[in-house]
């Protein structure tokens, strides 16, 4: 036995040698899959881990976290806590977001109240580089304390001064020592509750208390009760929860991308089943005297497995070591949220993962074997005594379903895509996509015999022979129709998907830029701002038609959810359009009316603030009514924004201050000088960001496109794909017609004519393809704009056609499958077609 | 004397220092001056214009089984050389901080707990009328009729005291203008009441017992900071069992010698006898190693105080305090017997600081 396994080893290897490229394709394509998926999850993994140990440094060891919108909550809150019989320790904290002008990097200030925080989050209490002044430092009224991240990224050591922006003033202080507690990763400064309420102007109010419970309460039970008394938009919430609503921000980013790592698995696998399959096909003989000389049917089988196995195993490990350097150079370059902005501040790093290595090897290695298991069943089942003559190849493929289960399928796959989002993510969506795809697999076969039985007979030989042959053994065509359908259809439906998303955002931007300057009172953070008095000159400045301010910030309005943001800024209630990219009708107001609220599409998923209902939102610590009055478009936040007039909100919170103004100017005035004139008439003008919409609008398409450049690989593996099922398939067919060609050579049909039939049925093959792949693509880029994107991103989006990208596209793969289908006769013709006929005796 | 910068080292001793240390200018704080009449009850309450105050109370009870207790309460109140421009009403214009500890010989160590914070919100108070000062429920409170109430629940045990004067107050040093060193700011304003009834309550392990027993009260405030010469102090505060009391203290210079002392003795005829510097003496009968700090206190001692001449014995050796996690002073405070002539004379508490290296940061 030892003898026929090293023959059967030998006829792999010698297979190995002779065709190696399709093997390594299939391989390649399972080791991306595999390096996607994993570098994904060693990202989300890496941040969170991060991220977790952010919330525990911060949130030390509360039971309860006591939060509220971000420009915080009276801080008379913290004595009615601080007295609650079952709390033991109330630490308050004030923070805030402050914009380093020399570093041009925003910096977290906390404030917190030693004595109470060190009970707390003694994480954040600060060691003194200076022993003498110690307690006092602690305390100090301009001292601040760094973690090690922020020393380091500021280039900053204890006894430097810091100076931060506040308003429009610098606010210096003095470094007065570390926190070494708090290690790695963690950008923040540490400051006296007292001095940062003072000095980075947040007097008489909170942003956070930390609550540690008498032992025995239950946090969550408590954290409800005290809901109940907790003025509008303060909410309690367990770290549990924190930690939840942490995971959960990233949750559809990530899932979406694993999904793609999942279509790159899925076509590593096809590539994997044609090759096998080819490779089965011309070894049919060789395995055949395998059969012959003892090898059983199971033996066989497991041979043809075990290869596709140390396919995906190869493929597998390779896909995690790429997977681990591509995560490594990501964190490195790009930071943890995978370019979704979620995990601000966090600097993770990449740690090997044995558990998720695992999974993916164990998905790489199934989609080898899956791919390899049709394959391995149709070599197993062969007669060896028919298939050691030659010519018995055509029995392989000769299958031709009826097309009912393949419709059955689509119809399933249609139906799916009503269905709404399980738990926040688009299981439906991407099931009905994955059905569409193999019903249309399923379909090709009928397709294409009903297709090429009906072309028009030919007089010339070349298209007469390619007709009868296309039309006669459509199995045959098969692998190379799937793959091209396949990979057409998704490279199809992404590059809709990614243009309709690109022109939507463009237009978007258009719309919510129709100001010639903006002026942001820091380029980062939340600690600036322009007074009532800056906005006076702002507005008066020589050359300034119009201004406009807005106030944005953010409320709480579930714990389990990300904050939502607030924008305050000048709407005519009577044409909000004019300055919201409203989706459908606005409501028209009528007098007596609450005041009115726009909320972004995300607020009618998360929150169902649908137009004309009466909503509840927290102002001030009070709870206001208000009314939906439209839906607009915001591709800019996620977790939904509320759009409100700037009088109603500065009448029902007193809150003057803005942080960005939008200028119109007067004719013959450039931004530019504005600009200049508006930094030397504001005092800290210089601190001030003035951007044009062009700049705005630049930056945010290169942000599009550098989150989409993910696609384009997979779109560069659809081809690959594509192109390798043609190529496949007609290899396969080569082989199977060498006889074919040695007759038609004999029956003086020229080389040439056969190359030009070759490339005649692999183009027409390709265009049944891509025609039947755009089809099917526009469905799924469909449910990629309707249903995943919605669900996922709770925005919409407007479908726009690259109609010259999709024909450039089509044009170039079907003149590669022409290529390729020619290149893979050349070597069956280069037999001679004497030996190719004598091949049968 | 007590923990003049026990705790409050940081916040209290380099003024001048953190003054510089600051471009704002910090509070300017009224010196002691000798001359000042003491004017109660407005003298029991806090004095939050001086830098630094205390009221300390230390007592000996037992429980109905008859088992001896130590305990101590401290309330410290600290005006920190930080910028008062601050508008916050978290501004840490006013310190407070606690300290208390049960000396029970069936445990064999100290049990003690601490707390600080800022005064504000109501959560932490001193107020200046009379004795209340608090911190988050922990309170020293007298009430019209000169009775203290203290109620402090700790980590593991809790004490809820009545403690009720039997003898007028005694006016330490001057009328209250207590000297503690040789150049006249080194004072600090200071009265005791010794011989106060005890009666209440300690919870230890979550049960209850009735306690009686006799205590004593200090309460002194003091703007300057303790003489760079010294690296810490001897105090012991007896109640006789004459009816009389005994205050003596020495501040240790850097040689190990007497940089400064005082005391006072009130007869049981109730007449005082304040004690010159030169009348004071400590010398250690025995050392005691912590074997939680490494420090070596010299918990026996042989007292001369004027007249008297006394040996004080511990009721137990462990009674060291270590509040380095809050506010950073390692130090000895403990319940004692006093004997003299082979015989006990009276009960009170010793306190030892500086043994565990100077108390400066």
């Amino acid at each position: 036995m030892s003898g026929l396994r090293r023959a059967a080893a030998e006829l792999l290897l010698g297979e190995l040698r002779a065709h190696p490229w399709p093997a390594l394709v299939g391989v390649l394509a399972i080791a991306i899959g595999v390096a996607m998926g994993y570098a994904v999850q060693l990202i989300n993994q890496a941040a969170l881990a991060e991220f977790s140990r952010t919330v525990n440094s911060l949130m030390g060891n509360a039971d309860i976290e006591i939060r509220g919108p971000r420009t915080g909550f009276a801080e008379s809150l913290y004595p009615r806590i601080a007295r609650l019989s079952d709390v033991v320790v109330a630490s308050p904290v004030v923070e805030a977001e402050a914009w380093v002008p020399q570093h041009k990097q925003a910096l977290k200030l906390v404030g917190i109240d030693v004595f109470q925080a060190a009970q707390v989050t003694p994480g954040l209490i600060g060691r003194p580089s200076s022993p003498r002044l110690a307690n006092l430092d602690l305390l100090g009224t301009d001292t601040v304390f760094l973690s090690p991240t922020a020393l380091a990224s500021l280039d900053l050591k204890p006894g430097d001064a810091l100076t931060v922006q506040v308003g429009l003033r610098p606010v210096t202080l003095r470094i007065a020592g570390a926190l070494p507690a708090l290690g790695e990763g963690l950008h923040l400064g540490v400051m006296d509750i007292g001095a940062a309420q003072w000095r980075l102007d947040r007097l008489g109010h909170l942003q956070r208390i930390d609550v540690r419970l008498r032992p025995g309460v239950d946090a969550a039970a408590f954290a409800e009760t005290l809901n109940a008394q907790l003025p509008a938009g303060v909410i309690a919430s367990t770290p549990q929860d924190t930690r939840q609503g942490t995971a959960s921000l990233s949750r559809a980013y990530r899932v979406n991308l694993n999904v793609l790592a999942l279509v790159a698995l899925f076509t590593g696998a096809f590539l994997v089943f044609s090759s096998q399959a080819l490779s089965v096909l011309r070894r049919r003989s060789q395995l055949a005297l395998l059969r012959a000389l003892g090898v059983t049917r199971s033996g066989l089988l497991r041979l043809v497995l075990t290869e596709g196995a140390l396919f995906g195993a190869l493929g597998a490990l390779l896909g995690l070591a790429l997977g681990y350097v591509l995560a490594a150079l990501v964190l490195r370059y790009a930071g943890g949220d995978l370019g979704g902005g979620y995990f601000d501040g966090v600097r993770p790093t990449v740690h090997f993962d044995a558990e998720s290595a695992l999974l993916f090897f164990a998905l790489g290695l199934s989609a080898a074997v899956l791919g390899s298991a049709a394959p391995a069943g149709e070599a197993a089942r062969a007669q060896p005594a028919r298939a050691l003559k030659a010519g018995d190849e055509e029995a392989a493929l000769a299958k031709l379903r009826p097309p009912w289960s393949g419709l059955v399928v689509v119809a399933i796959g249609m139906a799916l895509t009503q269905a709404g989002p399980v738990s926040g993510l688009p299981v439906f969506g991407y099931l009905a996509i994955a059905l569409l795809l193999v019903g249309a697999i399923m379909l090709m076969p009928w397709l294409a015999h009903s297709v090429f039985s009906r072309l028009p007979a030919s007089q010339r030989a070349v298209f007469h022979l390619a007709y009868a042959r296309l039309a006669g053994a459509p199995g045959r065509a098969a692998i190379g129709l799937a793959g091209i359908l396949a990979s057409f259809s998704l490279m199809a439906a992404m590059v809709i998907m990614v243009a309709s998303f690109r022109q939507s955002v463009d237009d978007w931007l258009q719309a919510i830029l129709p100001a010639q300057l903006y002026l942001r009172a820091s380029p980062g953070g939340d600690a600036g701002y322009f007074s009532e008095a800056a906005q006076r000159i702002i507005a008066s400045t020589p050359g300034v038609a119009r201004a406009e301010f807005s106030r944005v910030s953010q409320v709480l309005l579930d714990a389990r959810r990300p904050p939502v943001t607030l924008i305050a800024r000048q709407i005519d209630a009577r044409q909000p359009g004019r300055r919201l990219p409203l989706v459908g009708a606005a409501l028209t107001l009528v007098p007596g009316d609450p005041p009115a609220v726009w909320v972004s599409e995300a607020m009618v998923d998360l929150y169902g603030f649908r137009t004309g209902r009466l909503i509840a939102l927290p102002l001030a610590g009070r709870s206001v009514t208000f009314v939906v009055a439209g839906v607009w478009r915001d591709y800019a936040r996620q977790y939904g924004t509320v759009a409100l007039s700037r009088d109603d909100y500065r009448a029902l919170t007193g809150d003057t201050h803005v942080s960005d103004a939008a200028l119109w100017l007067a004719p013959g005035a450039g931004p530019a000088q504005i600009a200049e004139r508006l930094r030397h008439r504001l005092a800290g003008g210089d601190n001030v960001q003035y951007v044009q919409p062009g700049e705005i609008h630049v930056a945010s398409m290169k942000i599009f496109d550098r989150s989409f450049a993910i696609t384009y690989l997979l779109e560069t593996v659809a081809v690959l794909v594509g192109v390798f099922g043609i190529g496949a398939s007609f290899s396969a067919q080569a082989l199977a017609r060498s006889r074919e060609f040695g007759v038609l050579r004999h029956l003086g049909v020229t080389r040439r004519q056969i190359g030009a039939m070759l490339a005649l049925e692999g183009a027409l093959l390709a265009l049944l393809g891509v025609t039947a792949g755009l089809g099917l693509g526009w469905c799924i880029a469909l449910i990629l704009i309707q249903v995943v994107n919605p669900q996922s991103f709770h925005w919409t989006m407007s479908v726009h056609m690259p109609w010259l990208l999709l024909v450039q596209l089509a044009a170039a793969l079907v003149v590669a499958a022409a290529l390729t289908a020619l290149a893979s006769g050349r070597r069956a013709m280069s037999a001679g077609a004497v030996h190719a006929v004598r091949e049968d005796w | 004397m007590k923990h003049y910068f026990t705790l409050l080292s940081g916040l209290a001793i380099f003024a001048a220092l953190a003054a510089q240390a600051l471009r704002a200018s910090p509070p300017t704080y009224p010196p002691v001056e000798p001359g000042r009449s003491l004017h109660f009850p407005r003298d029991h309450g806090a004095h939050p214009d001086y830098r630094t105050e205390w009221w300390y109370v230390t007592g000996w009870l037992h429980t109905d089984s008859g088992a001896p207790l130590g305990f101590q309460l401290t309330f410290f109140r600290s005006r920190p050389p930080l910028d008062e421009a601050n508008p916050s009403r978290f501004a840490p214009k006013q310190l407070l901080f606690a300290h208390v500890a049960l000396s029970d010989p069936a445990t064999g160590h100290l049990q003690y707990d601490q707390r600080g914070a800022r005064i504000g919100f109501g959560l932490a108070d001193a107020i200046t009328a009379d004795t209340a000062v608090s911190i988050d429920g922990w309170l020293l409170r007298r009430g019209v009729d000169g009775t203290y109430f203290a109620t402090l629940a700790a980590q593991g045990f809790a004490l809820e005291l009545a403690l009720q004067p039997t003898q007028a107050s005694l006016l330490q040093g001057e009328n209250g203008y207590s000297r503690k060193g040789p150049r006249p700011e080194q004072a600090s304003f200071y009265y005791s009441l010794p011989q106060l009834t005890v009666s209440g309550t300690v919870t230890r392990r979550g049960k209850p017992e009735r306690v009686n027993g006799t205590a004593w009260l200090d309460h002194e405030w003091a703007s300057a900071p303790l003489a760079v010469e010294a690296t810490g102090w001897d105090w012991v505060g007896l109640n006789l069992d004459d009816g009389g009391a005994l205050m003596a203290l020495r501040i240790r210079g850097k040689d190990g010698g007497t940089y400064w002392a005082g005391g006072s003795w009130r007869a049981a005829d109730g007449s005082t006898h304040p004690l010159p510097p030169d009348s004071i003496a400590f010398h250690p009968l025995r050392h005691w190693r912590s074997p939680h700090t490494g420090t070596d206190y010299p918990v026996a001692m042989r007292v001369q105080a004027g007249g008297l001449h006394l040996d004080l014995a511990p009721l137990m050796d462990d009674q060291e305090l270590d509040s380095r996690a809050t506010t950073g002073a390692v130090y000895w405070e403990g319940a004692v017997t006093a004997h003299s002539a082979g015989r006990t004379i009276g009960r009170g508490y010793l306190e030892l600081t500086g043994y565990a290296g100077r108390l400066v940061y």
